[in-house]
């Protein structure tokens, strides 16, 4: 596959912006499930994820064809949804919900980090529980969690996504996990 | 469990992270059989990973590609001025050939100076050029500024620029007749030639 996309990015280097799309069509939906996990919400997810594939493309005559694109692009992918969990205003949800309701799950109707009643949790569904408790994490964790057990990345990829040292990486697995541990065993 | 060194926790995660040592494995596994707190704690730690894990694979929405596509910025390179170089290789020409040959298009372009294809049998009156009855013309005849009377026989083709060309009952040309005489049409004449040329080059 490697060399597939390797071939397409020298494509579109040349100029033929239409080899992107396959580019696309490989990458979409990791990238969009990554989006997703992050932030929660499908509006949001689409917006960034979209917008990472935008900022691949102009930026890709800086891509190094030696490594791995898909590192590369899902670091820009997690930082474009770490900046907008920072930018995000608590409100959020509550305006961009009114749009349209359709397709929205439970849990994106909800702030992100706001608590439910156990009542509430305990009736949720299991994918929208799994989201919520994701949800829950500090960013820091919930990128690593995301990355390590959604993505099923090795923790040398995660270094590089993230731009962190190794054991930067571990430490905050090792976190998350004690910190989603604690969300679940509250209950 | 608060009595239970950290360390154990650390070892709980290096084996979670499949990197712990084998020394720090037994420790652990010596730790875990004594102690209920820690398998507690080992136990809720792999229900946790368990639990993510069995997250739903999330796909990306319909058209999510085309629509990625339609926010790319504009094409505007040079694969796609190559693809218009292509499919207007006589635009080019005479663009190019504006820009580089000016100077020579304007020494070449036919004033008044009176010109011919060498040819054994034509015979050259002033600026009448005249294929004679009986003669058999082998090749091509390119005339400029002059008149081509053709009586005998051309085996090739015709070209008579800035000037008229006039044909007996008995005349036999092979090839073609042209008649170039507006400067427009003679510009195209020579850039056809260039643009075949400009194809050629672009195809590689
Ligand atoms: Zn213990």
């Amino acid at each position: 596959m490697d060399a597939l996309v390797n071939k397409r990015i020298k494509q579109v280097l040349k100029g033929d912006q239409s080899a992107f799309s396959d580019i696309v069509n490989l990458y979409q939906h990791k990238l969009y499930q990554i989006c997703y996990r992050m932030l929660g919400n499908q509006q949001e997810a689409e917006d960034i994820s979209q917008e990472a594939f935008v900022r691949a493309y102009i930026n890709l005559h800086t891509f190094d064809q030696k490594r791995k694109f898909s590192t590369w692009l899902y670091r820009i992918g997690t930082n474009l949804c770490i900046d907008r969990i920072r930018k995000k205003k608590p409100d959020y949800y509550l305006d961009a919900e009114v749009a349209g309701t359709d397709g929205l799950n439970m849990y994106s109707q909800i702030a992100s980090k706001e608590q439910l009643p156990e009542e509430t949790v305990q009736q949720l569904e299991l994918q929208d529980r799994i989201q919520y408790e994701i949800g829950r994490l500090p960013d820091k964790y919930r990128s690593v969690i995301v990355l390590k057990y959604i993505e099923e990345l090795s923790l040398q990829e995660i270094s590089e996504i993230l731009d962190m040292p190794l054991g930067t990486v571990k430490t905050r697995i090792h976190r998350g996990r004690e910190a989603l541990r604690k969300q679940l065993s509250n209950l | 469990m608060s009595t239970c060194p950290q360390y154990i926790v650390d070892y709980m995660h290096e084996y979670l992270d499949g990197d712990i040592s084998r020394e720090h494995e037994q420790q652990l596994k010596n730790h875990l059989q004594v102690c209920s707190d820690c398998r507690q704690h080992m136990h809720e730690l792999s229900d946790t990973i368990a639990f993510v894990k069995s997250a739903a694979h999330i796909t990306a929405p319909p058209y999510f590609e085309e629509k990625v596509m339609k926010r790319l910025p504009k094409e505007k390179n040079r694969v796609g001025i190559q693809k218009w170089f292509r499919r207007h290789p006589i635009i080019i020409a005479a663009a190019v050939f504006f820009l580089f040959m000016s100077a020579a298009l304007v020494s070449s372009y036919p004033n008044d100076e009176f010109s011919v294809t060498t040819q054994p049998n034509l015979i050259v009156n002033g600026q009448t050029v005249i294929v004679p009855e009986g003669e058999v013309v082998k090749g091509d005849i390119v005339v400029k500024n002059g008149d081509l009377v053709i009586e005998g026989e051309v085996d090739g083709n015709v070209t008579v620029i800035n000037g008229g060309q006039y044909m007996a009952s008995t005349s036999v040309v092979t090839g073609q007749i042209k008649e170039i005489d507006e400067v427009f049409e003679w510009l195209w004449f020579e850039m056809k030639d260039m643009a075949n040329d400009f194809k050629a080059l672009f195809e590689e």
